[in-house]
């Protein structure tokens, strides 16, 4: 089935917060602190303040008690021994400023030309200080400190450990040990982010569009900000493009001052990110260094992993841990690993804020175990794809418990999996045997150097805490879908309406559905961890089948049949044998909401319900990714010949949708892999702040997925479905690590470390020779 | 990302423009294409007091053959001709195939449809195709302002990063490139990260052959490792006299990736990898040049 939603998007007809233009409204400004780590002396705004056409210019001395630090959007999960050091970010710089592009002054005018003019005007002084750039040198003694009242530039340190480490060194055949960087980049949604606000001084009501993937917690937080009743407060995420993680970061200073500025200027404010204050502003991903350990036995049986890391967090840590924990967690892979020692320090930079970006830190640990498997293959002389095999999780050990902690505070347990044959028919979709045996020997007798990599992933999907929907059958037969969760693209409104429609026995096309507007439903958290299709999913889904319930009951009434022997069909309910009779939906739902008579006791108007979801853990998909490439080992350029994805997300409502979803997760993993780096120096100046210099793959470097999808169905929720949103960018970064390295095995390559380009490729083989 | 106040000027005529920029000064800038300009303008870059827009200044878009009364004329090209134009021209593919092999590198298609060969030229990027190429096709280019007009051949016309020999007022007009000689053949080579970007390393190369297939004139330009467009003189003599040969080609990539170049390193290459992509380079398109020159007798 197509996608619902695309004929809008395409024709430009679909509302985006840029779209959003209304009488008086004034446009916004930041002037964005130029140092990466500097004492702010004074900020002077008083000729900005006179220039013609500017209204206001807010620092944080004008905001009084407005100014804040925003919350912990994510307290840790409670790991023994944990320390974690909170420090979350400002609305304006004080004192201080910790990273390139923190906002200093907030210009607000009839135009954004004239409130950029108006950034010119205002005088800032500031002492610089030495930039806390390298993750390293950042916890040296002696280093200056992003937060001063800390001791260092420790943000957190947690352990986490599962079997007996120890022991399993000591039995093991050989210990591979290597040094690993993996670094992320930036989420570079098409649109950036975005917030109009507009206070209605005579309903005393402020409505706020913004382009955040967690409307329904942006609304509560703002009521309780500004002093205003939830109700008084709408919070619309129309449609968004693009969101990837960095969108529901939460506040931005931005959220949380045009709202404010709306309201005391009384006139609708807007600010739109440009592309530029996008590379400072928005929340990135970055870099870890693993120094990580194999112990192995001598059939290639993995005894166990330890694993030190560190993390950069970039100057603030409001979403506490998701991502290191996020990377320790997924580092055990879809393999049975009984020991694991697992150890992490999440460091404070003169960086942007790190935040989950698609995959959230997955790939990070996914490249680690990955890559010893490859090495531990290569020094015990058993073939790469064997080595995964023979460690693999069995069928009959799901629920699998690895014993740690999750992002969610849950137990990192597997729920379902069927992970062999994934394997195997990855090997078969890209002909493996065929290749390693045959082809590639013959094109490396002809000169040529060509390669192939597989590799193996789980994703933790699909967390709580929970969404709800509502489901109404109008008069019309027609369906309306509320649910609290904000869309990105990802395709929400067929696949919600799907769901219902199956369940109410309609058309899809017939199923109207509102998401991200507080309005209409006003419970919930929001789009993340790959879990739009399964927790909302799963709330369509109660929501249905509550009405569905009450269509049956008064059904059963009105047709003086049982409600076992009807059937909702065609937008219809009839007696099972008579199609043609019985009543249309919208029928029963006049009925149901009577003009004349009384509902009985015990009953509701109309066919209407509301219901709430959430699982009691994540569902955990998985999958294999294979690769086969060549690379010009005198110009260092790879090529894509082949990408096979075969993936288990539990129950495919949409299979185009969940294509699509592969796809563009494979292109981020590419960009990650080869195209994007966010390049800071050591003052802590990012050196690539546009798309001239930050590349993202474009569609002729995105090779043609060939996908095949297996079904193993979550046990955890009605739907069955498990989430796929992040997975495509999950194993790629390893996948292309051990592809080009086979393609280079003359020239004794070892690559450890995400993203390449041509010039490190280059680097590394003048290395090893 | 919004340029900072200017005074917008549009002429329609070649002479109106030239009045306006000599009224401004120093403070007015042209624009072509705006595909280099605009985007300097929304960083605040470039903070110009006036444009004056060429756009509606037809006369200076056409691609002509002049005969110059010896057969092979120069193929004359109006500074705002847009780059699309000059990868479908078909007197251009005839005339100036190195021209024509180029253009495709330029940026992208929605790029070409508005940048102007004019524009490039006068911009002078490092990393741009255009000024490499009429470097290695010796062309010469046309400059007027309100109080004249003076020719300049490309070796005197590029004097450093995105600076040219054209004065405030005045005004690149038309770029000639004079016909290949017989046993002449020409190659195009750029190795970019994504299709479309400027070039990590970019070769043209020009090479006139003997009957006996020998070497006799050859012009191998670079772009992207230096200020400018950059002439590879050392590979050229390496390559004066001689017949192809493997040792020829790599002798010739030895000494213009070592003697030639002293490329820059950045976020994207090393001067290392530059050096190692010149050699590369140049050795694949001169065995292509080579090759396409035994193929061209007349
Ligand atoms: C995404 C992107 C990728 C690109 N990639 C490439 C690439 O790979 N290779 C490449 O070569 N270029 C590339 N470009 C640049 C593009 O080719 C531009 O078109 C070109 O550099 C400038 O031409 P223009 O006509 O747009 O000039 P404008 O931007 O209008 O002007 C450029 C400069 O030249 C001056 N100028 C213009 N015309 C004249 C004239 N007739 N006389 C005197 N001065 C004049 C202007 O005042 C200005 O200073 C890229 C551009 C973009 C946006």
């Amino acid at each position: 089935m197509r996608r619902s939603e695309d004929a809008r998007l395409l024709t430009g007809r679909a509302l985006f917060v840029d779209d959003v233009r209304l009488d008086g409204m004034l446009h916004v400004a930041f002037l964005r602190s130029q140092h990466a780590h500097a004492r702010l002396t004074s900020v002077d705004a008083s000729a900005a303040r006179g220039r013609p056409g500017v209204v206001a210019v807010y620092t944080a001395a004008d905001l009084g008690d407005y100014w804040r630090p925003g919350p912990l959007l994510v307290p840790p999960p409670p790991i023994a021994g944990l320390v974690f050091n909170p420090c979350t970010q400002v609305p304006l710089a004080k004192d201080k400023v910790r990273h390139v592009g923190e906002a200093v002054a907030m210009v607000v005018a009839e135009s954004r030309y004239l409130a950029e003019d108006a950034l010119d005007d205002i005088v800032v002084e500031a002492e610089p200080l030495p930039a806390v750039v390298d993750l390293e040198a950042a916890l040296a003694p002696g280093t200056p400190r992003v937060h001063e009242h800390l001791p260092s530039n420790l943000a957190a340190h947690a352990v986490q450990r599962k079997g007996d480490y120890a022991r399993a060194k000591a039995r093991a055949h050989a210990i591979i040990k290597r040094r690993f960087r993996y670094d992320r980049g930036a989420s570079a949604a098409i649109e950036n982010r975005a917030v109009a606000a507009h206070w209605d001084q005579r309903a005393e009501e402020l409505t706020v569009w913004d382009t955040t993937q967690a409307p329904i917690p942006i609304r509560n937080g703002l009521a309780q900000l500004l002093g205003l009743l939830e109700s008084q407060v709408r919070v619309v995420a129309p449609y968004v493009g693009g969101g990837f993680g960095p969108k529901i970061m939460m506040f931005y200073p931005e959220e949380v001052l045009v709202p404010w500025a709306a309201m005391r200027l009384g006139r609708p404010v807007k600010w739109t990110e440009d592309r530029q204050e996008n590379f400072f502003a928005t929340t990135q991903e970055r870099g870890q260094i693993h120094d990580a350990e194999l112990a192995v036995a001598k059939d290639g049986t993995v005894l166990g992993v330890k694993d030190v890391f560190l993390h950069d967090t970039g100057a603030y840590d409001p979403y506490g841990l998701t991502v290191p924990i996020n990377s320790q967690c997924t580092l055990l892979g879809p393999y049975d690993i009984p020991s694991y020692e697992s150890e992490f320090t999440a460091v404070f930079t003169n960086k942007t804020i790190v935040t989950p970006v698609r995959g959230a830190g997955r790939q990070h640990g996914v490249f680690v175990i990955e890559r010893l498997l490859d090495f531990a293959a290569r020094e015990l002389g058993i073939d790469r794809a064997e080595i995964r095999r023979r460690n693999l999780l069995r069928p009959d050990q799901f629920p699998f418990n690895n014993d740690i902690l999750f992002q969610d505070s849950a137990p990192l347990t597997y729920d379902s999996g069927d992970y062999e044959p994934a394997l195997d028919a990855a090997l078969k979709a890209i002909d493996y045997g065929r290749f390693v045996r045959e082809e590639q020997p013959r094109l490396r007798a002809a000169g040529r150097h060509v390669g192939i990599g597989v590799v193996c992933y789980v994703e933790g999907t699909g967390i709580g805490p929970y969404e709800g929907a509502r489901v109404t059958v109008e008069p019309s037969g027609r369906v309306r879908l509320a649910t609290g969760v904000g869309t990105q693209g990802q395709g929400h409104f067929t696949v919600f309406a799907q769901i219902v429609a199956e369940v109410l026995g309609v058309d899809a096309g017939e199923v109207h559905v509102v998401t991200g507007d507080t309005r209409e439903f006003h419970w919930g958290t929001g789009t993340f961890a790959s879990r739009g299709a399964v927790v909302a999913g799963s709330a369509c889904h109660a929501a249905a089948v509550a009405v569905r319930a009450k269509v049956l009951d008064l059904a059963s009434r009105e047709l003086e049949a049982a409600a076992a022997d009807l059937v909702l069909d065609g937008g219809r309910v009839h007696v099972r044998g008579d199609p043609g009779g019985g009543l249309a939906l919208g029928a029963l739902a006049l009925k149901a909401n009577p003009l004349r008579g009384a509902v009985r006791p015990g009953t509701e108007p109309g066919l209407e319900a509301t219901a709430y979801f959430g699982p009691d853990r994540g569902s955990t998909a998985n999958g294999v990714h294979a690769m086969v490439v060549e690379v010009d080992p005198e110009t260092a350029q790879v090529e894509i010949k082949r990408y096979v994805v075969v993936h288990d997300c539990g129950r495919v409502i949409n299979p185009m949708i969940v294509e699509g979803q592969i796809h563009g997760g494979v292109a981020h993993g590419i960009g990650n892999a080869f195209y994007e780096q966010l390049v800071y120096d050591e003052e802590g100046q990012l050196l690539n702040a546009s798309f001239m210099d930050y590349l993202l793959p474009t569609a002729t470097d995105v090779p043609n997925v060939e996908t095949t999808h297996r079904e193993t169905p979550s046990p955890l929720n009605p739907v069955g479905a498990k989430g796929v949103g992040e997975a495509g960018a999950i194993p790629t970064g390893a996948l292309f690590a051990q592809a080009v390295e086979d393609a280079l095995a003359d020239t004794g390559v070892e690559i450890r470390e995400i993203p390449l380009s041509p010039n490190r490729l280059f680097e590394l083989m003048q290395e090893a020779r | 990302m919004k340029p900072a106040p200017f005074d917008y000027f549009t002429p329609a005529t070649l002479d109106e423009a030239l009045a306006l920029l000599a009224e401004h000064g120093a403070d007015a800038k042209p624009l072509a294409g705006g595909q280099s300009l605009i985007p300097a303008m929304n960083f605040r870059l470039a903070r110009p007091a006036a444009l004056v827009d060429l756009n509606r200044v037809g006369e200076l878009s056409y691609i002509r053959s002049e005969r110059d009364g010896r057969g092979g004329g120069a193929t004359a090209i109006g500074a705002m001709t847009r780059q699309r134009a000059v990868e479908r021209s078909e007197l251009v593919a005839r005339a100036a195939p190195l021209l024509a092999e180029a253009m495709p590198s330029i940026a992208h298609p929605q790029i070409r449809n508005r940048g102007t060969v004019g524009g490039s030229i006068a911009h002078a990027d490092p990393s741009a195709e255009l000024p490499a190429v009429m470097l290695a096709l010796e062309a010469r280019f046309r400059a007027r302002s309100a109080t004249g007009e003076r020719s300049v051949p490309a070796s005197e016309f590029f004097k450093g990063l995105l600076e040219t020999a054209l004065q405030p007022g005045e005004l690149l007009v038309e770029i000639a490139v004079p016909p290949l000689l017989p046993r002449s053949g020409t190659a195009f080579l750029e190795l970019a990260r994504r299709h479309g970007d400027y070039a990590l390393v970019g070769v043209a190369a020009v090479v006139t052959l003997d009957a006996r297939g020998r070497c006799t004139a050859a012009r191998i330009t670079f772009l992207s490792v230096g200020d400018g467009p950059v002439l590879a003189t050392e590979a050229g003599k390496t390559l004066a006299g001689q017949a192809l040969s493997e040792e020829l080609l790599r002798a010739a990539a030895d000494a213009a990736a070592t003697r030639d170049v002293d490329p820059p390193s950045d976020i994207h290459a090393s001067a290392a990898y530059r050096r190692q992509l010149v050699a590369v380079l140049t050795r694949r398109a001169l065995a292509r040049a080579f090759e396409r020159a035994e193929g061209n007798p007349s």
